[in-house]
C-alpha cells in the first residue's frame, strides 16, 4: 500500500465495525470459521446499488457511532440499521448511492431501529483476501480485516478505496426490499436429523413460545433466554456444525451457531436457521422476542437460491 | 463402506461413517473427504471431517440434496471397502517438544496421578504414534489420540484463561497443541517451538485429519535454539502475583 492511497480515514471507529465480504470457503478443515457479512440482504443491498460484485468488501457497523473522512471523490452507500447518515453535517438517503468529494466527513448516529449498519463503497475496498479468499475480520483468531490480525476498525486507520472505477447513476432500492426492523422477528427453521434427540414436547415448547434474544449474543452465536428444551441424552460426538445450526445444551436454552461459530461441537442441535433468516436477526437488538416456525428444505433451498442468483446475476 | 447421511443445514449434509470413535474411521473419513473434493470440485464449499462423521457443505446455485447425494454415492463406492489395505504411506509429522513443568506446569500432577516419574510420562507420551481425529476449536487445533491409558487425565475443572502458543496438553484421551494462546482446560506437559499455525503459510496448519503426529521429546537448548521460548508463562505470575487484585483481564 503506497502513502498516496486514497480511502476513507476512521475518526471514530465505533462499537465494533469490521471489514466484512462474503466469508471463507473450503477452510473449516483447518479449524477456520467462515465469517463474512452478518445481514447479507443489507450488505449485498449496498454492493449492489454500487455495481460492485457480489462479496465485495464492505463495513458492518454494529451500534453505528462512526466517522471518516473522505480523501477521494468516490460514491458510497449505507444499508442495514437505520442509522442516521451525514455528510459534512447534512443528512443523506439510506438504502441509495451517496456521491462524496475529497474532504467530505461522514458520519453514523446510532441506530433507531436495527443493530448492522452496511457502509460500501463504489468498486469496494481494496483490501487483499486472505484465508479462504476473504478479507473478514476475526477478533477471536486474529486473522483477516484490514491488517490480516483481525482487529476491529481503529482511529486513523485508512481503507483504501479504487480512484478509478466509473460512477454509477444515483440509485436507490425499492422500498419493498427495505426491511422494517422491528423488536419481534419469526424465524424459519430447517428441522435436522437430530431432531429425534428431542422429546416432541421440546418441539412444541420451541415452536409455540417467544425467545428473547440474550445480550451475552456475538457473531459467534445468538443466545435466547425463554422456556428450556429436554433433551434425550448427552453430548454426541463432536461434528462439523452447519451455519444456523440450534444446538442445545444441558441448560435446556437454544444457542444459534452464526458466521463466527467454532468450526466442530458435540451438543444435539434440533436444526438450523435458515440464512435468509439470519439476515433478519442479525439486526434483532438484545432483549428482541424471537419466534420460530418449521419450514421444508425444498422451500428454504428455494428461498436461499432466489437471493443468491438475484445478487451473482 | 458403509455411511448414511443427515440433513443438517439448508446447504449441508452430515456424512456419518461408524457410530463411535475409532481410529480405523479416521483414515476412511480422509479418504472420503479426498474423493469427494476431487470429484465435485467447485460444487463444495467446504469439507469437515471429524471423529465419525463429514461435513459437506454444497454450493445452492449448483445443486439441491438430491443432486448432491446422487453424485457422492457413487464416489464413494469407489472406495475400497473397510479393512482394505492402505496404498499410501501415512503421512507423519515429527513435532519436537520440550517436555519441562516450566512450560507444563501440569507435568508433576499427571506423573503423581499415574505413579511415575516424569521421565516415565515422557516415555510413554513420545513413544506413541497419533491420528489427528479432527481440526477445530481453534484454527489448527489438532485432537490427537490416543494417549496409554496410565496419561489419561481429565479436563481441569476450571480453565486457564490462558495458555501460551505451542503449550502440548492432555484431556482424557487425547493429546493436542495449542496453535494461538487462548482459554484452555488441557493439562499442559510442554511445549513445542513450531508454529502449528500460521494464516501467511499456503498451508496454514501444520497439522490435518487423517495425518499422523509422533513427539520427540528435546532439551532447553535445542528448543532455545528452535525458536522456543520461556518469557511467556502466565501461570508463573498467576502464582506469585496471586494475592494482588486488578490484573486479570
Amino acid at each position: 500500500m503506497t502513502a498516496r492511497q486514497q480511502g476513507l480515514i476512521v475518526r471514530k471507529p465505533g462499537f465494533l465495525s469490521l471489514l466484512q465480504d462474503a466469508g471463507r470457503e473450503r477452510v473449516m478443515h483447518l479449524g477456520l470459521a467462515t465469517g463474512g457479512a452478518m445481514d447479507r440482504h443489507a450488505w449485498a443491498w449496498g454492493n449492489q446499488l454500487l455495481g460492485n460484485r457480489y462479496g465485495a468488501p464492505a463495513l458492518e457497523i454494529t451500534f453505528g457511532g462512526s466517522e471518516f473522512t473522505c480523501t477521494l471523490d468516490t460514491q458510497i452507500a449505507v444499508t442495514g440499521a437505520a442509522v442516521t447518515c451525514t455528510v459534512n453535517g447534512e443528512t443523506q438517503p439510506l438504502w441509495a448511492t451517496i456521491s462524496v468529494s475529497r474532504g467530505d466527513e461522514i458520519a453514523l448516529s446510532a441506530p433507531k431501529s436495527g443493530l448492522r449498519a452496511y457502509l460500501a463503497v463504489r468498486g469496494g475496498f481494496l483490501v487483499e483476501p486472505g484465508l479462504g479468499g476473504s478479507c473478514a475480520t476475526f477478533t477471536r483468531e486474529k486473522t483477516g480485516g484490514l491488517h490480516h490480525d483481525g482487529k476491529p476498525l481503529q482511529t486513523d486507520d485508512i481503507l483504501p478505496c479504487p480512484e478509478t472505477s466509473d460512477y454509477v447513476p444515483n440509485r436507490k432500492v425499492p422500498a419493498q426490499w427495505i426491511p422494517e426492523y422491528t423488536a419481534a422477528a419469526t424465524l424459519d427453521v430447517v428441522l435436522g436429523a437430530q431432531v429425534d434427540r428431542f422429546p416432541s414436547r421440546a418441539l412444541d415448547d420451541f415452536f409455540s413460545h417467544a425467545y428473547e434474544l440474550s445480550a451475552q449474543s456475538d457473531r459467534m452465536g445468538a443466545r435466547l433466554n425463554g422456556p428450556a428444551l429436554a433433551v434425550k441424552g448427552e453430548r454426541l460426538i463432536s461434528e462439523g456444525i452447519s451455519l444456523g445450526s440450534i444446538q442445545v445444551p444441558a441448560d435446556g436454552q437454544p444457542i444459534i451457531l452464526l458466521n463466527d461459530r467454532q468450526t466442530i461441537g458435540g451438543y444435539p442441535k434440533l436444526g438450523a436457521v435458515t440464512p435468509r433468516s439470519l439476515d433478519t436477526l442479525a439486526q434483532c437488538v438484545p432483549g428482541s422476542s424471537l419466534q420460530f416456525r418449521p419450514i421444508s428444505l425444498h422451500e428454504a433451498q428455494k428461498q436461499e437460491r432466489t437471493f443468491l442468483r438475484f445478487f451473482y446475476l | 463402506m458403509f455411511w448414511r447421511y443427515e440433513i443438517t443445514g439448508v446447504d449441508t449434509i452430515t456424512l456419518h461413517f461408524g457410530e463411535q470413535i475409532d481410529v480405523a474411521l479416521v483414515d476412511s473419513i480422509h479418504k472420503a473427504a479426498a474423493v469427494l473434493r476431487e470429484t465435485l470440485g467447485e460444487r463444495l464449499l467446504d469439507a469437515v471431517p471429524s471423529y465419525t462423521t463429514l461435513l459437506l457443505r454444497y454450493d445452492l446455485r449448483q445443486d439441491d440434496l438430491a443432486s448432491l447425494v446422487a453424485d457422492v454415492r457413487p464416489a464413494l463406492d469407489t472406495l475400497s471397502p473397510e479393512g482394505g489395505e492402505s496404498e499410501v504411506e501415512p503421512d507423519v509429522v515429527e513435532v519436537p517438544v520440550f517436555y519441562d513443568v516450566r512450560v507444563g506446569p501440569d507435568l508433576e500432577r499427571i506423573a503423581r496421578r499415574a505413579d511415575l516419574s516424569i521421565d516415565d510420562v515422557v516415555k510413554r507420551h513420545t513413544a506413541n504414534t497419533y491420528h489427528v481425529f479432527a481440526i477445530g476449536f481453534a484454527p489448527g487445533f489438532a485432537y490427537l489420540g490416543q494417549v496409554v491409558d496410565e496419561l489419561a487425565t481429565p479436563r481441569l475443572s476450571t480453565p486457564r484463561q490462558k495458555v501460551p502458543v505451542g503449550t502440548l496438553g492432555i484431556a482424557d484421551t487425547q493429546t493436542a497443541i495449542y496453535p494461538i494462546t487462548s482459554p484452555g482446560g488441557w493439562n499442559l506437559i510442554g511445549r513445542t517451538p513450531l508454529t502449528l499455525f500460521d494464516p501467511e503459510r499456503d498451508r496454514p496448519g501444520l497439522l490435518e485429519a487423517g495425518q499422523q503426529v509422533r513427539f520427540r521429546a528435546i532439551d532447553e537448548a535445542e528448543y532455545i535454539e528452535l525458536g522456543g521460548r520461556l518469557d511467556d508463562l502466565p501461570w508463573e505470575r498467576e502464582t506469585t502475583t496471586a494475592s494482588t487484585t486488578g490484573e486479570r483481564s
